[in-house]
């Protein structure tokens, strides 16, 4: 049996058809079957989740049940998890049990969500197509043969196979709305500092966000909501008020009567796939016919996006993954002659290839003589990036754009060129670096059935109108697929 | 032309603590050559009188209380360390002489 999405899950829930047990059960019954195949989940937590359900059938009995009581969710192996493994997709962090909740784990826990296990991804969140996981390849449900995108490669397959009601991913340079277009499911990242990072394996920390994904624009408005607030524990986030996504989702089509659109008109570039462009501008055409004005704006700082994400990025991870020396938790290497032995031989272990081509980018970018001409240059260029997104939403109400110039690629097309790689995610960076929330939902499929993304941006802590907005393009497309 | 030399890889590899072998070593340095000449693109930009961006979204700094918390316990920080005695992580000797 497939697993429902939130919104079903809820309504099957509250109305005492099933038992959140049963749901569980199920899930876990089809976990088990398929994951071999899908490489979605690294760890399944079979007699936790269950726990869990029977607790969130007791709550849900006497009444006390949280918003999302006894919903089975997948939660991205970066999210540190009392009690269960918490690996990041490294060698460096098989073994690590974490002693403590990150605080969206502990908010998912407090609202009734059961957690089926930990999902497979990128090696340290580092990648857009799952392929670096020392845990092997998740494939795509929709797409077979292909990659599911990433680094959220497992929430976004769980979510797509319809083994969990919703999943948790996160997002540096596009890493939740990406595997949502690769595998026709919707991800939203949330506006940097509208979730705590507490409790998530840092990659980016100026650019790392952590976001809902699932199979309707309304149940990642569901999840927000539980996940979104402030946080003591994460100086980074934001004394804002949480809105009602979920309500904004339920506006139906005239939300968008009268809204500005804008088309940044450097989104639709040489190199983008026919299939794409077409799907993505019918999306806009149908925005416009249910009464939204779409205007052409510019963001022309587009084209150095990539080479500033690449470098601040990888200037943030160098300094983050140093944390991993093998002294604390982690591996660490075998009879060390000395600490340095003990660093360098545990570091060089431990970590994959990508996570190490990242480790030196960034190490170089920041190095005494090149800090200048590298790293600064980048938070400058940032700054110009960020001035574009300004100048656009004192025009438009929101921007859309494709997810992705392409659909998901081949296992293994671009492995052996990491710019090629990089390049990919160069529609959903520009929205890490400037900091506003951004929205991922199907617009279609191409020839061969491979799903095609509609990406929606919103001004800074706009999430309820990004929420709105999709909502309102999803039914005017016919309801969710 | 090469714009990083052998020898420059490995010293970056020494400042990131990590041990590369020579193909690692000669692998990652044709990648950073690429990528290096990818980001020239940004020399294109005069970012003289452009602030730089740490952080996208303006930050509310504040001060919690200064209030004694129940943290994690020494034997939950300890339970994840490939070794440890007496309560402490334990590393190869680094200073020389006694016991």
């Amino acid at each position: 049996m497939d697993t429902p999405g939130v919104k079903e899950a809820l309504e099957q829930l509250a109305s005492g058809v099933t038992t959140s047990r049963a749901l569980t059960e199920s899930a876990l019954a089809q976990i088990d079957a398929q994951n071999d195949e899908l490489g979605a989940f690294i760890t399944v937590c079979h007699n936790e989740a269950l726990a869990q359900a029977d607790a969130a059938d007791a709550a849900l009995a006497a009444g006390t049940g949280g918003a999302l009581c006894g919903v089975p969710m997948a939660l991205k192996d970066i999210l540190v998890t009392r009690g269960v493994r918490t690996t990041a997709a490294s060698k460096i962090l098989d073994n690590f049990i974490p002693p403590y909740d990150g605080t969206v784990v502990s908010k998912l826990r407090a609202a009734g969500a059961v957690f089926l296990g930990k999902t497979n991804q990128d090696e340290f969140a580092m990648g857009s197509s799952g392929e670096n996981s020392a845990f092997g390849p998740t494939q795509n449900p929709a797409a077979p043969g292909t990659i599911p995108g990433g680094s959220s490669s497992g929430s976004a397959a769980a979510v797509a196979a319809h083994l969990c009601s919703a999943a948790i991913g996160t997002d540096t340079g596009g890493s939740i709305r990406q595997p949502a277009a690769m595998t026709g499911t919707v991800g939203l990242k949330p506006t940097y500092g509208r979730v705590s990072r507490f409790g998530v394996v840092a990659f980016a920390s100026s650019l790392d966000q952590v976001g809902p994904m699932g199979r309707s624009v309304w149940d990642v408005a569901k999840v927000l909501e539980v996940i979104a607030g402030y946080d003591e524990r994460d100086s980074t986030s934001m004394q804002r008020p949480v809105g009602a996504y979920a309500a904004a989702a339920e506006r139906g089509p005239d939300a968008v009567r009268g809204l500005r659109v804008g088309v940044p008109r450097e989104y639709f570039v040489d190199g983008m796939q026919p299939a794409v462009e077409a799907s993505v501008r019918a999306a806009i055409a149908q925005l416009k016919e249910a009464g939204a004005e779409i205007c052409e704006v510019s963001l022309p700082h587009t084209k150095y996006a990539v080479a500033t994400y690449y470098l601040v990025a990888t200037a943030e991870a160098s300094s983050n993954l140093a944390r991993y020396d093998g002294v604390r938790y982690g591996r660490r290497a075998a009879e060390p002659a000395d600490l340095d032995d003990l660093y360098r031989r545990s570091r060089g272990e431990g970590f994959g290839a990508e996570v190490k081509r990242r480790i030196m980018l960034g190490t170089y970018a920041l190095s005494s003589g090149y800090y200048d001409a590298y790293y600064l240059r980048a938070q400058k260029v940032r700054t110009l990036i960020r001035r574009d997104f300004e100048a656009a939403f004192s025009d438009v109400d929101i921007i859309a754009t494709p997810t992705s110039p392409s659909v998901a690629f081949p296992m293994g097309s671009k492995v052996s060129d990491p710019l090629e790689m990089y390049l990919a995610d160069i529609f959903t960076i520009s929205c890490n670096l400037a900091g506003m929330p951004g929205l991922s939902v199907p617009c279609g499929k191409d020839d061969d059935g491979a799903p095609i993304g509609l990406q929606l941006l919103a001004p800074w802590f706009e999430e309820e109108r990004l929420c709105a907005v999709g909502a309102a393009y999803e039914a005017l497309r016919g309801g969710v697929a | 032309m090469s714009r990083i030399t052998p020898e420059e890889v490995r010293h970056v590899a020494r400042l990131a603590q990590l041990e590369l072998g020579d193909e690692e070593l000669e692998a990652i340095r044709l990648d950073l050559d690429a990528v290096l000449d990818y980001v020239d693109l940004l020399k294109e930009l005069d970012v003289d009188d452009v602030e730089p961006t740490t952080h996208a979204v303006p930050l509310d700094l504040t001060l919690r209380a200064d209030e004694v918390v129940t943290t994690l316990t020494r034997q939950e920080v300890l339970q994840n360390a490939p070794s440890a005695r007496d309560g402490m992580f334990r590393v190869p000797r680094v200073v020389e002489g006694g016991n």
